[in-house]
């Protein structure tokens, strides 16, 4: 078969390759029906999906590509008892119900697998290279780490896929995301795409899919890569992903989805072919220094409103433009900062660790790797909670909850928790936080609450010191 | 899907850039199980203040939000369009939409325009100046019209069509059933399953 080995006849970018794998009709002034290889699905975004296929008398097309969980809305406490809010039960209750009906596998709260939906797919081995992975949730962007075309969808479209397991899209734009040089110890994942998206702005991956590529990159494990792409969407990219590499296979092998045997080496074979090509083009194209980075972190109520842990709150006097100025002053008086202030010198009431973000073991090892020996501030309460059960249960087999409780953290159950503040963890109006977690908006962690997003590193950080803080902060400890 | 052919009706300015889908309706207020009742959750932190635009009596009933940039970023939940529904909006119009937001509205039927900022502005002016202003958002005619202003918007002729004959996407996809079974036939063995 020479035609195999034949070379591109024009040259593609991952995101494209994808795309035209997946392409299952295209019409003149219609958008591509793309075909998806895997539905996520949980409990806030798909009881009006299944309600609207039972109205219209249909089914689910192929239940072995979806699968469920409960995440957003579930305790991280008590998770043997009943949920105590009647609405909240009810949202799971009618989930639990509409998986039995329709025939869909569904990981509930208990259960080993069950977690933050991003954080399951890729432990099951179900996110893989060349896919298209949707879910009803933006931060599915993550597991475009493997180098899938992954994208958050909304309730009508989780029921056209559930009934048609295609999406009719109109083709993304690519961008390329150049990191180069290496990270600077203490420096991470969360500290690239915090500057990616304070660079180019909430809204400048618009329409976009941003493929991350350099240096920094490719030294990313598996879990720094899911933290880049997970962010994509605050940058208002429609998804992120990075090629898939030996990082990539390293990750998979084994894992209870990953092909076996034979197929395994049809599969590596075909994700070794998804790459850019030599002078395929981008749409745009931004470059990001690694060597230059430091601790990042959000000041403001937009992820793209943040700076480097060194610098100091911004004054709006400084802006021009009266529409950026007025955006810096509301962000100001809600997060109840006063321009000029070093960004280490703003106290903290709570320190959360978790999320699709960064919830992962290599997470929570990070953070306790700093705590180690140490004690949460006086008056700082830091939750950690993993971002699923598996999470929870490899990181009790290595001691880490031991070396949380004994700093004094609280030491909770698998789920999305004061990520989004759905479920009884929230701020109170006023409280103010730093977060492992994705969205710094107003009120994303309840009501009047106030969030700095920063990288589990400065979280651990921040607990001990009660203020942003790096670990390099931090006095060293003593021998014993 | 109902048909959206042309609306007037009046108008609420926000001007607000960034508006996210956690300040159109928090999380909270993201439990029911039904596509009704989200207006409650509309705004609802800025709604416990009198003076934020949509408390004041003169925007009661309005049905055209005219936003500032970059509105709806952030999740996915389709229940911000069925919020601003819900309270009654059949349009929104922004200089720019978040992608997931803006998908979203054109599917329940909500008509998001897209117009230059300094139109936006304009049309600032003259709802502040007289709140009975009359906003058209004609998507036959794809303008917007307001007192002498007549503004032109964009939107594909597919996503233009299906809205002004109200139809399901997922019943025009169903016509293609044939074409899905076939590329089924050719998705390769490796590829991962649940079940």
């Amino acid at each position: 078969m020479t035609a195999a080995h034949a070379a591109p006849v024009q040259p593609l970018t991952l995101a494209e390759k994808i795309w035209e794998a997946h392409v299952v009709r295209r019409a003149e002034g219609e958008p591509d029906l793309l075909y998806i290889d895997m539905q996520f699905i949980h409990e806030v975004t798909s009881a009006q999906a299944f309600d609207g296929l039972r109205l219209a008398g249909r089914t689910v097309r192929r239940p072995d590509l979806t699968i469920a969980t409960e995440d957003h809305n579930t305790p991280t406490l008590d998770i043997d008892k009943p949920i105590a809010d009647p609405v909240s039960r009810t949202q799971i209750e009618t989930l639990r119900r509409n998986c039995a009906e329709f025939g869909v596998r569904l990981h509930s709260l208990g259960d080993a697998n069950q977690g933050v939906v991003h954080v399951i797919g890729p432990q099951l081995g179900l996110t893989q290279p060349g896919m298209t992975i949707v879910c009803g949730d933006s931060h599915t962007s993550t597991h475009g780490a493997f180098g899938a075309i992954a994208f958050g969808i909304g309730t009508s479209e989780v029921e056209h896929v559930l009934a048609t397991q295609t999406l009719p899209l109109k083709q993304f734009k690519t961008m390329a995301v150049n990191v180069t040089g290496s990270l600077k110890p203490g420096v991470t994942a969360k500290d690239i795409i915090l500057a990616v998206i304070a660079k180019i702005g909430t809204g400048g991956g618009q329409g976009y899919i941003l493929e991350y590529r350099g240096e920094a990159i490719r030294n990313l494990s598996m879990e720094g890569r899911m933290t880049v792409c997970n962010m994509s969407i605050e940058a208002g990219a429609r998804a992120g992903l990075i090629a898939p590499d030996d990082t990539t296979y390293a990750y998979l092998k084994d894992r209870a989805h990953a092909p076996q045997g034979e197929d395994w080496d049809a599969a590596v074979a075909y994700w070794a072919t998804l790459h850019t090509d030599e002078g395929a083009k981008f749409d745009a194209e931004v470059t990001i220094d690694a060597d230059a980075l430091t601790p990042f972190v959000t000041w403001g109520t937009n992820p793209g409103q943040g700076a480097p842990l060194g610098d100091v709150v911004p004054n709006p006097a400084d802006y021009a433009d009266p529409n950026a100025r007025q955006d810096i002053e509301r962000a100001l008086a809600y997060m109840g900062l006063t321009a000029g202030t070093p960004l280490r010198e703003i106290a903290v009431d709570t320190v959360f660790l978790g999320s699709c973000t960064n919830g992962r073991l290599e997470d929570l090892r990070a953070a306790a790797s700093v705590l180690k020996g140490r004690k949460v501030a006086e008056g700082v309460r830091m939750l950690v909670v993993p971002g699923s059960a598996r999470v929870r249960l490899e990181a009790e087999a290595e001691g880490l909850n031991e070396v949380f409780e004994a700093a004094g953290a609280e030491w909770r159950f698998a789920g999305c928790s004061m990520c989004l503040g759905m479920n009884p963890d929230q701020l109170a109006p006023g409280e103010r936080s730093a977060s492992t977690s994705n969205r710094n908006f107003e009120g994303r962690q309840g009501k009047g609450g106030r969030t700095h997003l920063v990288s589990p590193l400065v979280a651990a950080a921040t607990a001990v010191t009660g203020r942003l803080a790096g670990p390099a902060d931090l006095p060293a400890l003593q021998e014993v | 899907m109902e048909k959206f052919v042309s609306h007037t009706g009046t108008a609420v300015p926000l001007r607000r850039s960034n508006v996210d889908t956690d300040q159109i309706i928090p999380a909270v207020y993201l439990k029911r199980v039904t596509r009704t009742g989200f207006e409650d959750g509309l705004f609802a932190a800025w709604r416990t203040d009198p003076e934020f635009v949509l408390n004041k009596p003169e925007r009661q009933g309005a049905t055209v939000l005219v936003a500032g940039p970059d509105f709806g970023t952030g999740s996915s939940r389709e229940h911000a369009v069925w919020a601003l529904q819900n309270y009654g909006f059949k349009a929104v119009i922004s200089a720019r939409f978040a992608d997931i937001f803006r998908g979203n509205s054109l599917k329940s039927g909500l008509l998001t325009v897209v117009l230059p900022q300094e139109t936006i502005e304009q049309i600032w002016t003259a709802i502040e100046a007289d709140p009975a202003t009359e906003v058209t958002v004609d998507l036959e005619a794809r303008e917007v019209r307001v007192g002498e202003l007549v503004a032109p918007f964009e939107i594909d002729d597919y996503t233009r069509w299906r809205l002004l004959e109200g139809l399901d996407d997922i019943g025009l996809t169903l016509r293609n059933v044939e074409t899905i079974d076939e590329f089924e036939t050719t998705r390769p063995s490796f590829k991962p399953a649940t079940l």
